[in-house]
């Protein structure tokens, strides 16, 4: 039954994943007084993108055709580790939020590897920021998803989140740190401001976008959709461990766990739409901060 | 004999041909020399073909403090001893004349293409050029060498809807070390079929020289064609004239901070700005039906007249859309983190900036005075006077909020004429353009200082026109304000400036 509810929640978590860009962007667009694109403006790309044909550079390699294949793979199986129905995920064990990041990692290292494989300075210059970004906001995520397992006790994503309750009554400073730091994480992680702007056009400030550029049709689906993806998964991990709503209903603890991360885009709108984006030669000090807060946290758990 | 001084012109008049002073190539680069070193600008520098080979280079000097112009001419043969060395405003000159006539400056700095165009003589080699124009883009660019140095190339295509250029930066990681502009895309060659006018044509070549300055470029050429022509504009057309440049200039600079904000990423003031740009230039169509303002003026004075209904509405819509200008700028200065952005990006300083002779915001956000308004009124200008808007810090937020205040001072000027305007007729017939005579027009558009100068042959034609846009002094400016910043400020340092491809290109 467990399994069988897991797999369920898994396919409808994939299947809501790209309603989170479309969260955002009506929020953003509530803010300044227009319409907006529609709620569902990311599933009608993504059809759009499987439909076409892609367009490959004669200078790239294998590289360049695999990378958005493994990045969605990587996401594909980084969603499973979530206990999206509440209870236990799809594969669980002890640890295995590490490898949660180092899917992550992975996913970054073939973005990374496809953009400088295009030769173009652009993507190199994406790829370039990209990498120095990551190497800020990883150890900072490590931090953060270690300091949870310390306030829950417990070494899984299923035990974090379905006992972060008890962690909260404990150790309620400590996970107000925890999570401030991990918001800064996801805002850095996929790309939006104040660390990126996903809507520029502007190849020269772009992070995220400027490394995609040479991809086309179906490919560029699979990277929109690993993105949104991506920010999904963090987006549970954070309303899962923030919003500690457990009934032991499987079908009602996974429905309420769906509406965190619709949440959290309303919250990413809200902050997009009141706040300009760092320079680039302040995003580290960013993301230093968000490392500090989550070893702050750390130190109140381990006293 | 007295010594031969320049010869002092007036905005908006003419002068016999004969009257222009002609010196020996050292003492016309000497009395060049002597007034930039004392501060005067290089407004326009230019040549014409006398025959025998041999070419008139023509310099109009505009001294700012004191509102002086003067002309002055010389007669040189395929070489002449480069200005560029000791006045880097002329570069681009200089690198226009070897191109239009393959005059060679000698001991030029960086003698390169300008636009990628034939040569201007007949049959003649545009100068840099020697197997035939070239595509545009296509030359030595200045390289840095070292393993960590790497070039990046935008452009001509860009992302976004703009002009087509190309920016060639060198970089240091995210440092910009040095960026190269080379323009020419947008060549059309318009200062070759103005000769022989003016007709019917030549006030629509004028209306989209530059299509965001068509009232500048316009009123520019309106202004010397009256002077050529010896007519006088009813005060009522002077007034019209003045209220639809500084609604020209209300859009643009509205549009501009608009854009300022959307590269910041501050969306909400950037759509409320693009929004309240259609508002201004809606206030343009309602008087000429183009939100433009083609068709609007008109050698002799303009083709629209306001009724006071259209009066009325005009004041109404105009204090509506400047209440909403400040509630949306006042977001962006009150937002930290747009600021943070904005102040200390691109910095040009007052020294740079007076050596290139930039115009327009760009020279007012480094504390230089200079805006034509001001110191070389003509029209309406002479009766009402606008302060000059002056910030000190030379970074993009300075360019932003000069543009801030003339935003201000420009809607209070519109009021005020709408006010007052003058009675009587909009239009009067222009006569022929007088024979062998010379005039010097100059406008500030909302990019800065429009220069226009013709001359006219025995039969009252134009034998030479030509035509300075503001961008042609202003872009090496963006090239030094980007020296040592990061990359990735470049299109907001851009922005700041926003300069124009094809007014550069003509």
């Amino acid at each position: 039954m467990m399994k069988m509810t897991a797999i369920v929640f898994w396919l409808l978590n994939l299947l809501l994943a790209l309603l989170l860009p479309g969260v955002i962007n009506k929020t953003k667009a509530f803010f300044a007084g227009r319409r907006g694109l529609p709620w569902l403006q990311g599933y009608y790309d993504f059809w759009k993108l499987l439909h076409k044909g892609a367009v490959y550079s004669r200078t790239t390699s294998w590289v360049f055709r695999a990378s958005p294949v493994i990045g969605l793979a990587c996401l594909l199986t980084a969603l499973a580790l979530l206990p999206l129905n509440g209870g236990q995920a799809l594969i669980h064990f002890a640890g295995d939020f590490i490898l949660f990041c180092c899917l992550l990692a992975l996913m970054r290292f073939f973005t990374v590897l496809a953009a400088l494989d295009t030769g173009s300075s652009f993507e190199g210059m994406g790829a370039s920021r990209e990498v120095w970004i990551g190497a800020l906001a990883e150890p900072a995520l490590f931090l953060c998803l270690t300091g949870v397992a310390a306030a829950t006790r417990q070494s899984s994503f299923s035990g974090m989140l379905s006992s972060s309750s008890a962690g909260w009554q404990q150790s309620a400073p400590a996970l107000i740190l925890l999570m401030a730091s991990l918001f800064v994480i996801i805002l850095a992680e996929n790309a939006r401001i104040p660390v990126d702007d996903p809507n520029t056009h502007l190849e020269l400030t772009m992070v995220h976008e400027a490394m995609v550029l040479d991809h086309s049709g179906p490919d560029l689906g699979f990277i929109l959709y690993g993105a949104a993806l991506k920010f999904w998964s963090m987006a549970i991990v954070i309303s899962g461990i923030l919003l500690p709503l457990r009934f032991g209903g499987v079908w009602l603890d996974g429905l309420l766990l769906l509406l965190g991360p619709l949440f959290l885009g309303v919250v990413v709108g809200v902050v997009e739409s009141v706040m300009a984006r760092l320079r680039l030669a302040r995003v580290p000090q960013l993301l230093v901060a968000a490392s500090a807060f989550a070893i702050l946290g750390l130190i109140l758990l381990l006293r | 004999m007295a010594t031969k001084i320049p010869l002092r012109v007036y905005n908006g008049r003419s002068q016999q041909m004969e009257d222009i002073p002609v010196f020996s190539e050292q003492a016309f680069r000497e009395q060049i020399l002597a007034a930039v070193r004392s501060g005067a600008r290089l407004a326009a520098l230019f040549a014409r073909e006398t025959g025998r080979g041999n070419f008139k280079l023509t310099a109009l000097l505009a001294q700012n403090a004191g509102g002086v112009l003067s002309v002055l001419e010389t007669v040189v043969g395929k070489t002449y001893q480069s200005l560029t060395p000791e006045c880097p405003q002329a570069a681009v000159f200089e690198r226009e004349i070897f191109e239009q006539w393959g005059v060679l400056p000698e001991g030029h700095c960086w003698l390169k293409p300008l636009r990628f165009h034939g040569g201007y003589s007949a049959g003649g080699k545009a100068g840099g050029c020697e197997n035939g124009p070239d595509f545009p883009g296509v030359m030595d660019y200045y390289q840095l060498a070292g393993s960590e140095v790497h070039e990046v190339a935008v452009g001509p295509v860009h992302a976004g809807v703009i002009e087509p250029g190309h920016f060639r930066f060198q970089c240091l990681g995210e440092e910009v070390l040095h960026l190269e502009i080379s323009l020419g895309y947008q060549h059309r060659g318009v200062e070759r079929v103005l000769p022989g006018g003016p007709d019917k044509r030549t006030i629509h070549y004028m209306e989209t020289l530059a299509g965001d300055t068509t009232i500048g470029h316009a009123l520019a050429y309106c202004q010397l064609h009256e002077a050529l022509a010896g007519c006088r504009v009813p005060a009522r057309a002077q007034a019209l004239r003045a209220i639809a440049l500084e609604l020209e200039r209300l859009a643009n600079h509205t549009g501009d901070l608009g854009a300022l904000a959307a590269d910041t990423g501050y969306l909400p003031a950037a759509f409320f700005c693009g929004r309240l740009r259609g508002d201004f230039l809606n206030l343009t169509a309602s008087i000429c039906g183009s939100r433009f303002g083609r068709n609007l003026i008109c050698p002799g004075g303009t083709l629209h007249d306001l009724r006071a209904d259209q009066i009325e509405n005009i004041q109404r819509s105009l204090a509506a859309t400047v209440k909403d200008v400040k509630t949306a700028v006042r977001l962006l200065w009150n937002t930290p983190s747009v600021l943070a952005r904005l102040e200390d990006t691109g910095r040009l300083r007052r020294k740079d900036c007076e050596h290139l002779g930039l115009v327009g915001p760009a020279a007012r956000a480094c504390g230089l005075e200079r805006d034509v308004r001001y110191e070389f009124p003509a029209g309406m200008y002479t009766v009402t006077h606008i302060p000059i808007a002056t910030w000190h810090t030379g970074d993009v937020f300075g360019r932003a909020y000069v543009r801030w205040l003339e935003i201000q001072r420009s809607a209070a000027f519109v009021q005020e004429q709408l006010l007052s305007l003058p009675v009587g007729p909009v239009r009067r017939e222009t006569k022929k353009t007088n024979a062998c005579q010379m005039a010097v027009s100059l406008v500030e558009g909302w990019r800065g200082e429009i220069c226009h100068v013709a001359m006219t042959d025995e039969a009252g034609r134009f034998s030479r026109y030509k035509v300075v846009d503001p961008s042609l002094h202003n872009w090496m400016g963006l090239a030094l304000a980007m020296r040592s910043q990061q990359i990735s400020d470049f299109p907001l340092c851009n922005k700041s400036f926003n300069l124009s491809y094809c007014g550069h290109d003509l």
